[in-house]
């Protein structure tokens, strides 16, 4: 009864005489280069497969205008014919899955270990001034140096590439993680505080969950680090893997398999890459949406 | 709360407490040796000019701050650690963005009444998370049980910081401009919902404010501070019937309180002199205020 009275009262004070005419709505007009604004979704795809199609197109020209010599550039087609090839025969596969699981156990290892020291380092200074600056200094150390140490230590096997995936990416997830604890709003510890909380129910109910997204995102940065790592370590001493099979195409000058591969290494890293935003969109949507 | 409410605790001693802040090798004296005591069940609000360490002195009551001199009593027993028998309500947003309202609400639960620590019978349990419920309605956050801060408006925010400080029953309620962020007419709101707690919860509440209209509105008593390094400088108490409403704010005695606090809070304001000379030099005599060149 009193909705309807509401309504007819709204319908009189629309069709009054000083009521504006109907017009249609403007179309919102698109900012393209208003800074940090956003365009429209269709046209940010839209730019996005369109770079990829025209590297694609400036490396075929290139190729077939043959500034470079045929047997260091291959054609679109030739690297197409190759990996078509990989389909029938080649080691393609094994190559991915040897190097995976080597990444895989590489970052797993230096995350476990990371962790819960960039917390204690994040948490305590006299974990920051004890662990800190020492971290700070193997990192700047090449991790490429290295691999002559990794294998007087840990031989020829799977051990020593493992070893320097982990080399590689625990040093600086370490203070990564650290950084992300330090970010956690002191207030929020306070707030813990006067509620109750002791100082290990700070860290496990208040700065673990706060840092958590941040050291998610930096745990996606190692693996891309990692993959990098693994292609060094399998170039100086591997019998598979992706990084071994680029130098052995490499010495029969099989450019458009080479192609291939570094296809492949681009492709599996975006893929593990949207893998983890995807994950941490759904996981801490609590953080808000953050710009593409 | 009930349980609360039957108990005559909550009473607030504040002895000689004093705070020096040493930085790069030198002292700066922040706070004056300060005493005064709040009974179990009063709400008093502390007012000063910025810097006069009103605010120091909370944390300090709160134990999140170290003191350099003096001492801390609550129901008789000395504090220097922070501890759930003293909740805060912060001037900035401080819910814990990764929970819900209720989850935020129900933080200091989960910490302390774990039924496999403190074999709690279930009934019980129930009945803390149904008082929840009931603070949230209350508080007009029924509706947003299950929203996560990001959702809230900024008077949301401080509404379920007030709810979570309230269900952990504290004796002592600290708040440090918790309205100050706030829009004029949600601070009304929200003040509205203070007297409410004022008059059922019987909790103690040492409030820090800027604003003398708030101040004496919510008050038993105001402490008026003075400049750094601040000491008491007024202990007024507050006639105003307990019940109390927007109305008031209008009334004579309120504006006779108010022009009291406002006047001590003049009294050490930089002399004017040196203001008109430098506006002088700066634009010449005549735009000196209160004069007319000729």
């Amino acid at each position: 009864m009193a909705v309807a009275r509401k309504l007819e009262y709204v319908v009189e004070a629309t069709t009054g005489a000083d009521a504006l005419p109907p017009s249609s709505p403007r179309r919102p007009r698109v900012r393209w280069f208003a800074l940090r604004r956003d365009i429209p979704a269709p046209a940010y795809t839209m730019l996005t497969v369109s770079s990829f199609v025209a590297a694609v197109l400036v490396w075929a020209w290139a190729s077939h205008q043959q500034f470079v010599n045929p047997v260091f550039m291959p054609t679109p087609e030739k690297v197409w014919d190759a990996a078509r090839g990989f389909l029938v025969e080649g080691d393609l596969w094994t190559d991915v899955k040897v190097s995976f699981v080597r990444v895989t156990l590489g970052v797993l290892l230096s995350v476990t270990l990371a962790i819960p020291v960039g917390v204690v380092i994040g948490s305590f200074q006299v974990g920051q001034g004890l662990l800190q600056p020492l971290t700070e200094f193997i990192r700047y150390i090449p991790v490429p140096a290295l691999i002559p140490l990794m294998m007087v230590l840990f031989g020829i096997g799977e051990p020593p590439k493992i070893m320097l995936i982990f080399v590689g990416t625990y040093f600086q997830m370490v203070l990564m993680v650290a950084d992300e604890v330090r970010r956690v709003p002191y207030n929020l510890l306070q707030v813990g505080y006067t509620l109750g909380a002791t100082r290990f129910e700070v860290i496990r109910s208040i700065i673990w969950p706060a840092a958590l997204p941040g050291i998610f995102d930096a745990l996606r940065l190692c693996n891309g680090w990692a993959w990098t790592y693994l292609v060094v370590a399998e170039l100086v001493a591997a019998n598979e893997g992706l990084g071994y099979r680029i130098l052995k195409f490499s010495r029969f000058l099989q450019t458009p398999k080479i192609f291939v591969y570094l296809i492949l290494l681009g492709v599996l890293g975006l893929t593990l890459d949207m893998l983890f935003r995807a994950f941490n969109r759904r996981m801490f949507h609590w953080a808000g949406t953050e710009r593409r | 709360m009930s349980t609360t409410a039957g108990m005559a605790n909550g009473e607030l001693r504040i002895r000689g407490v004093e705070k020096t802040f040493v930085r790069a090798a030198k002292a700066t004296q922040a706070l004056s040796p300060t005493t005064f005591a709040v009974e179990p069940g009063e709400f008093v609000s502390l007012v000063g000019p910025s810097g006069c360490g009103k605010s120091t002195l909370l944390y300090i009551v709160a134990g999140l701050e170290d003191c350099s001199g003096g001492e801390v009593e609550v129901d008789g027993v000395s504090v220097c650690e922070p501890g759930a028998d003293r909740g805060m309500v912060f001037q900035n947003y401080t819910l814990f963005p990764w929970l819900t309202v209720f989850e935020n609400t129900r933080f200091p639960r989960r910490l302390r009444a774990n039924a496999v620590d403190y074999d709690l019978p279930e009934h019980e349990i129930l009945t803390r998370l149904e008082r929840v419920g009931q603070l949230l309605e209350l508080m007009g956050l029924a509706d947003f049980r299950d929203a996560y801060p990001r959702e809230l408006s900024g008077g949301m925010k401080q509404r379920v910081a007030i709810a979570r400080a309230l269900a952990n029953e504290p004796a002592v309620l600290l708040m440090d401009e918790p309205f100050g962020a706030l829009d004029a007419q949600t601070r009304e709101e929200m003040q509205e919902l203070l007297l409410l707690v004022r008059l059922h919860w019987k909790t103690t509440i040492l409030f820090v404010t800027h604003d003398v209209d708030e101040a004496i509105f919510l008050s038993d008593r105001v402490i008026v501070m003075t400049p750094r390094p601040g000491r008491v400088r007024a202990d007024l108490r507050i006639d105003l019937p307990a019940e109390r409403t927007l109305e008031q704010k209008l009334a004579p005695e309120f504006l006779a309180y108010k022009r009291e606090i406002v006047g001590m809070l003049h009294e050490n304001r930089a002399k004017v002199g040196v203001r008109d000379a430098l506006l002088a030099r700066m634009f010449g005599a005549r735009t000196a205020p209160g004069e007319h060149a000729s």
